[in-house]
């Protein structure tokens, strides 16, 4: 009865796969539309719009497996852009130490969410959607104005192919050393959220208190039977959607050279995370899902909007149309309950 | 009692006031098998619950091999070799087996979790308990509720218990199952555990314990060695009163001619691959019980003939009219009304966090309403009636109805499908987990039902209540019928090799 590991993935992660052939499929045919398709330039260009709500739909898949959902993190993402787009200047340290910064106070707000979450027993909902209010808030009071400065090399090296970034520091010789060329067109933005999934999610999943998480969202109670970390990994998982949103709000913040604390733009970017967190096959209902699953949904998100750009539709058609395709992509979800013959699975 | 691996003195405790254990003093050997009898609200569950540390005693100390020891939760009595395999099964459905097998302490390699490991040491485990026909790379949630039972033993095999209790787990297991967890338990004896067995099953209590206790209204009230009493004196012991026979006498049987037309009548019901071709007849005033190991397709049965399943085929007649409900709905509303009382029922009998009365109503609004308003001194009624009839023992009828013992919970479910007035009863093993008293009230009922001329198709598990209650009894295996014993044909012996599907006189 063992079936072969091909099959079984693929039938244990049926939403992750078909995800990854929706992208494919818009992405290619998107490339093959575009009259500079599959350039480096458009690779680029595509991967920077891209890498904020990707890290957002990352931030966002944590709280979705413990089977909640974190209305903060658009306006976390928001508030570390204004605090980077303060202190990611001046001198390589003061740099670095801007970035530390960033990265440490959005997994601080996480970890206060994880907090109240857990310690004050508020359903996550309701307790994010209160955060997410002091985050603005603090975002406008670090940045009442839109503007800032942000370092105009890093801005540059992390935002162009890997070859710019290689010119732009002087490494591998100046991005001509033979060992980096068949990665030179590789857009830098794609390199940092593969780092980061690799180094940060990939560990993670792999520990206790990741599986916990998952354990969590699957049948809670089992989970404390069983003797498992429960807040801790509850409290683990808002911090680490902290930081997450926090990679996001940096990016943003290097992209942009600047800082804004735009309500609309967090709310925005709050419920693109949760629609790139379905697509990407996470059940809302908790315990099944990837952040990988997320990345890919986030790219699908993206790539529909870039077809407005090559095609002649109305700007204006363009939240109808992506409304609709939301639908339809999350429909295929609910096939399997035609093929049910036991009425009562429906409800399980 | 120096030689105790854990001792207890003076336990107590309560739940809002209300005493769930009261100065227990409780110990247990090395190297026993030790059974604990009561009903329900009797204080097992609430005993092994502060024993692995779920719940925290209001008084009393705790001794582990002689040093007193406190639980705070359930890991930590985990470390301590205190193991609980809980009837609520503790697995966690979208993690794969080896997942759950390992995962309070799964290996480890530069602190991250090593899969080949994990996977290795499911499958050892797994072989112990001779279930390796489980993939350890399986979504515990694709397993049969016995597989899962299997896999939640092989779990706490893994935490190498000094100390393992067992709430009812084999409530769910086949036969070849049992005998395998019989065979560990032995093992485990050898080696120097204390079993803990709660099951309300006496054969299988009789089988493999030596040791029996016996718990009443949170107390504990004797302790004797096995063979020391008889069953009826333990039943007592249990109930703390004179038990009359256990089942309602039986009508004598009809003979077939003067039946008449059955009120549900099946031809080659097919389902899936899970029944194949079932032919069946019930008649009014008739108890109709399904045997056979569990899993053969009795209750895919139940559920097709409520309306449950899609893609059914075969005939059926019920009262006279061709076809199967389309669904539960249409089954409580035919002019032959059908009530099914579900296998589980905390998902698919109660809402649990509601009240009894909403609960008792839910079935039957439309008896209750004006138009299109629910009538508050209808339904005031049909609660009043509904709590007297079945005699369900709670303090208000807008408690929610959690806060029932299990027995309590069960007789609102039927009442709930009684409010209806069904013509077709079906039953879906409704004593499981249930104390003693209740489940002779439930016997009766039936018998009651169909003496009122409704028919009565009754699921068990339990092969003592099919011999105790049926007029007829069915014997499915895989999906068939493969054999019908009538009066006094039905007794252990044809029932058992029945549902092995062998011919005792053949063999």
């Amino acid at each position: 009865m063992h079936q072969s590991r091909l099959t079984r993935w693929f039938f244990q992660n049926v939403g992750l796969a078909s995800a990854l052939l929706l992208f494919a499929v818009l992405f290619l045919s998107y490339n093959m539309m575009h009259p500079r398709g599959f350039s480096a330039a458009v690779a680029v260009q595509n991967a920077n719009e891209t890498a904020a709500i990707a890290f957002l739909a990352m931030a966002q898949t944590l709280p979705v497996l413990l089977g909640g959902l974190d209305l903060s993190v658009g306006a976390v993402m928001t508030l570390t852009n204004c605090i980077a787009s303060e202190l990611v200047n001046g001198s390589p340290a003061q740099i670095l130490f801007g970035i530390v910064v960033t990265l440490l106070s959005g997994a601080a707000f996480g970890l206060m969410n994880g907090l109240i979450v857990v310690y004050g027993r508020i359903q996550p909902i309701i307790a994010t959607l209160a955060t997410g209010a002091i985050a603005i808030g603090l975002a406008l009071l670090v940045r009442p104005k839109p503007g800032g400065d942000v370092d105009g090399d890093l801005g540059w090296a992390l935002t162009n192919s890997v070859w710019d970034f290689a010119d732009t520091y002087g490494i591998a010789g100046g991005g001509d050393a033979w060992w980096i060329r068949p990665f030179a067109d590789i857009p830098v933005p794609v390199i940092i959220v593969l780092l980061v999934t690799i180094l940060v999610w990939v560990p993670f999943r792999r520990s206790v208190t990741g599986r916990t998480v998952y354990a969590i969202g699957s049948a809670e109670g089992a989970a404390f039977m069983s003797g498992l970390p429960i807040e801790r990994a509850k409290i683990a998982a808002f911090t680490l959607g902290g930081f997450f949103a926090a990679c996001g709000g940096l990016y943003l913040a290097i992209q942009t050279s600047s800082g804004n604390a735009d309500i609309q733009q967090a709310g925005a970017y709050t419920l693109n995370s949760i629609a790139a967190v379905v697509l990407g096959g996470t059940s809302l209902l908790g315990g099944v899902g990837t952040a990988v699953g997320s990345l890919i949904g986030a790219g699908i998100l993206r790539v529909i909007s870039f077809y407005f750009r090559i095609l002649d539709i109305d700007p204006l058609l363009q939240p109808l149309i992506e409304g609709v395709v939301l639908l339809v992509a999350v429909s295929f979800g609910a096939i399997r309950t035609l093929r049910v013959k036991n009425k009562l699975d429906l409800f399980r | 009692m120096t030689d105790a691996i854990v001792e207890y003195r003076g336990i107590s405790k309560y739940f809002a006031g209300i005493r769930a254990l009261e100065n227990v003093d409780f110990a247990c050997k090395p190297g026993t098998v030790h059974a604990i009898l009561g009903e329900n609200g009797a204080g097992k569950s609430t005993l092994i619950k502060i024993m692995s540390g779920v719940l925290q005693p209001d008084s009393g100390e705790m001794r582990l091999e002689g040093k007193p020891v406190a639980f705070a939760t359930p890991q930590a009595a985990n470390e301590a070799g205190i193991v609980c395999m809980f009837q609520e099964l503790s697995l966690v459905p979208d993690l794969s087996v080896a997942d759950n097998i390992s995962i309070s302490s799964p290996p480890r390699r530069f602190g991250l979790i090593d899969r080949r490991a994990q996977v290795r040491r499911a499958e050892e485990l797994l072989a112990r308990v001779r279930c390796e026909d489980v993939d350890p790379n399986a979504m515990v949630r694709e397993l049969s509720l016995s597989r899962r039972q299997m896999v939640e033993i092989a779990k706490a095999l893994g935490k190498s218990p000094k100390v393992l209790i067992l709430d009812e787990a084999t409530s769910a297991l086949t036969a070849r199952d049992v005998g395998t967890v019989y065979d560990l338990l032995a093992e485990l004896k050898d080696s120097g555990v204390a079993s803990l067995f709660i099951s309300h099953r006496m054969h299988e209590v009789e089988a493999l314990c030596d040791t029996l206790s016996v718990f009443r209204n949170g107390q504990h009230i004797e302790t004797f060695a096995k063979g020391a009493k008889s069953e009826r004196e333990i039943v007592q012991l249990m109930i703390g009163r004179d038990v009359e026979a256990q089942f309602p006498p039986k009508p004598k049987p009809v003979a077939p001619e003067d039946l008449g037309d059955p009120l549900l009548k099946v031809r080659g019901l097919s389902w899936q691959n899970r029944l194949n071709g079932i032919d069946l007849t019930v008649h009014r005033g008739e108890i109709v019980g399904l045997g056979g190991l569990d899993g053969q397709g009795q209750k895919e049965l139940l559920l097709a003939l409520f309306g449950v399943l899609r893609d059914v085929e075969g005939e059926v007649v019920i009262g006279g009219k061709k076809g199967i409900p389309s669904s539960p709905a249409a089954a409580k509303t035919a002019t032959t009304k059908v009530a099914l009382v579900p296998e589980d029922r905390k998902t698919e009998g109660l809402m649990l966090g509601m009240p009894i009365a909403d609960n008792l109503l839910a079935s039957s609004f439309q008896r209750i309403s004006r138009g299109p308003f629910i009538d508050p001194a209808l339904s005031r009624q049909a609660i009043e009636d509904g709590i007297s009839r079945l005699q369900i023992k709670a303090g208000s009828a807008s408690d929610p109805v959690m806060t029932l013992s299990g027995g309590n919970q069960q007789k609102v479910v039927i009442a709930k499908w009684l409010m209806i007035d069904p013509d077709i009863v079906l039953l879906n093993d409704p004593t499981r987990g249930i104390d003693v008293g209740t489940k002779q009230e439930i016997y009766r009922l039936m018998r009651d039902l169909a003496n009122q001329g409704k028919a009565i198709l009754f699921y068990s598990s339990d092969y003592a209540e099919l011999i105790g209650c049926c007029d007829r009894v069915s014997v499915l295996y895989s999906g068939r019928i493969v054999a019908e014993k009538q009066g006094d044909d039905i007794t252990e012996e044809s029932l058992v090799a029945a549902s092995l599907n062998i011919d005792v006189e053949a063999a």
